[in-house]
């Protein structure tokens, strides 16, 4: 089981690696953050002076690292569909998938086997951003609980889009219509979050983003954790019923 | 269950499937024997592709059974696939990936040991002719290598029946001959079935035929006695100097005469008369100046279309 889940993530991760267009938006993303990091930082030393008379300030992780994470999480929701499109879509298209549906192996294995390597890829994709912030320390303090609140936030943030870009991946062979559609989910999701101005509106409860909010802010509540868990669960199990279907309705 | 290879290696049994509320295959039967080759004969969208699908498990049937080395596929699809290679229509390869680091990946996705791939790799290799274009990229090479590495990821973990949809198509004469050659070594040692509409392939590589239509199939048999079945027995004559047509047809054991041009006329005669010999000897007596004397020789396109029409004309008539 975990042999061939490792298989199948380490082939997905050598032909993201084999192509010259993943380097291309390697290095792109890298200036992105990069970009991002040093207009934060910037923003912090202009401020700085009229921060040190407040008692009780917020420090160089809350106002650079922090911000810095909230605006990698909401570039996710863009990049996330961009490669989990090719996953199932593109591979059925090309006929690949085949390979895959005539070898020894059930629906969970192609999934899982889809989501780590994806997992994997884009954890490599975003170490630029952590490296970044921990130059900070060579001159001054770090929060290093706020940090891992981050760090763990965003793992979880990216699981559960790539989840449901891999499930939208599964309904159609046009890799075009399954990056838009999980973009669509995605986007919608947050929008009707930001967008519902009462408190309990049950928009909040179902929105990735809006708990990854409390993870930005250095809070670990543990249902937020288990709804990123549930969350991941429920679309990876849809895939896997769909990638059934598809071999009954053909 | 012993442990030897058991004789027959697949056994479809009364398969049958429907896309929607249209039927595609109905009630089809397989059998496959180690060391046969099978080809599936029959026009585009007989459902030759569909019936293959469904033995490799890539589409579940409506109905029917089907098992692998005695194992069934549709109860235990992962232990019964193990035996399977599959190429399908369009070869599944990854061009971003190298020979050598796709077929590797194919034998590990279908279990084998990692001890024991990169020997599985040299022998594949050898066996398709890829020994030059391991390190190359898939997406760099031709059609007819692209081709090669598609059957050698359906060998390379040694399976007991082997699975070619299409093998030949796109291919030029010399690379069909080449692979015509490497599937009748495949078929030695496993059970190979493959699917074609060219008559050709069936005639030079396969044991058994078995054809379809309409998704079903039609007739089955050695590909030896589909040859003889709809024997013609006669030949094309060229004479330079020839006599009348007239002349010709009165001459004794010949059952019809055509003339095809000027100076060539088709002869007809009965199986186990033939009249060639005496009519040589009258050419040379009467100076009419043989050129050629070619025997009508029965096409599997004969055959085929023979057996169509006559299921066809059964069809009309109930």
């Amino acid at each position: 089981m975990m042999r061939l889940i490792a298989l199948l993530a380490l082939r997905e991760l050598r032909s993201l690696f084999a192509m010259p267009s993943t380097w291309f938006v390697l290095a792109v993303l890298q200036f992105i953050f990069a970009w991002f990091f040093l207009a934060r930082l910037e923003a912090f030393l202009e401020i700085q002076p009229q921060l040190a008379q407040l008692a009780n300030a917020p420090g160089v992780t809350a106002t650079v690292a922090a911000s810095l994470f909230n605006t990698v999480a909401l570039l996710l929701m863009m990049l996330v569909p961009m490669f989990t499109m090719r996953v199932i879509a593109e591979e059925r298209r090309n006929q690949t998938f085949t390979l895959l549906l005539s070898a020894p192996l059930s629906g969970r294995h192609i999934v899982l086997g889809k989501f780590f390597g994806l997992l994997v890829f884009l954890l490599v994709l975003m170490t630029g951003v952590p490296l970044m912030l921990y130059t900070l320390a060579l001159g001054t303090h770090l929060d290093h609980g706020l940090m891992l609140s981050n760090l763990l936030g965003l793992l979880l943030l990216t699981a559960s889009y790539i989840a449901v870009g891999l499930y939208v991946s599964s309904l159609t062979t046009q890799p075009i219509i399954a990056a838009i559609g999980a973009l669509a989910v995605l986007v919608g999701l947050w929008l009707a979050d930001i967008g519902s101005t009462r408190e309990d509106s049950p928009w909040h409860l179902i929105s990735p983003l809006n708990h990854f909010q409390n993870f930005n802010a250095g809070l670990l509540d543990s249902s937020d954790a288990a709804f990123f868990v549930l969350f991941t669960a429920v679309f990876l199990l849809l895939t896997m019923k769909r990638l059934h279907n598809n071999r009954i309705y053909g | 269950m012993s442990n030897a290879t058991p004789e027959i290696t697949l056994s479809a049994r009364n398969l049958t499937r429907r896309f929607g509320n249209q039927p595609v295959i109905h009630d089809v039967s397989l059998q496959l024997k180690r060391g046969e080759v099978l080809g599936l004969l029959g026009h585009n969208g007989a459902g030759k592709t569909t019936t293959l699908q469904m033995l490799t498990g890539c589409l579940l049937p409506n109905g029917g059974t089907i098992e692998i080395c005695g194992i069934d596929l549709l109860h235990s699809p992962t232990l019964a696939k193990a035996h399977i290679g599959y190429l399908p229509e369009t070869p599944p390869l990854y061009r971003e990936l190298s020979v050598n680091d796709y077929l590797t990946f194919a034998a590990r996705l279908r279990g084998m040991k990692s001890a024991k791939v990169a020997a599985a790799l040299t022998n594949t290799r050898q066996r398709c002719g890829l020994e030059a274009v391991g390190k190359k990229i898939i997406g760099t090479l031709s059609k007819g290598y692209q081709q090669r590495v598609g059957i050698a990821q359906a060998i390379i973990h040694d399976p007991a029946v082997i699975v070619l949809d299409e093998p030949t198509v796109g291919l030029d004469p010399t690379q069909i001959r080449e692979i015509r050659t490497l599937i009748r070594e495949l078929g030695d040692a496993h059970s190979v079935i493959l699917s074609t509409h060219l008559l050709g392939e069936v005639q030079s590589v396969c044991d058994r035929v078995e054809i379809m239509q309409h998704g079903k199939l039609i007739y089955g048999d050695t590909s030896a006695r589909m040859q003889q079945f709809g024997q013609v027995s006669g030949f094309i004559i060229s004479l330079r100097n020839p006599p009348a047509l007239s002349e010709l047809e009165s001459l004794p054991g010949i059952g019809g005469i055509e003339q095809i041009s000027a100076t060539q006329f088709r002869v007809l005669h009965a199986p186990d008369n033939n009249p060639s010999g005496a009519l040589l000897s009258l050419a040379e007596q009467r100076g009419w100046q043989l050129e050629q004397l070619t025997p009508l020789q029965a096409t599997l396109e004969d055959v085929f279309v023979k057996i169509t029409d006559e299921k066809n004309t059964e069809r009309a008539t109930t």
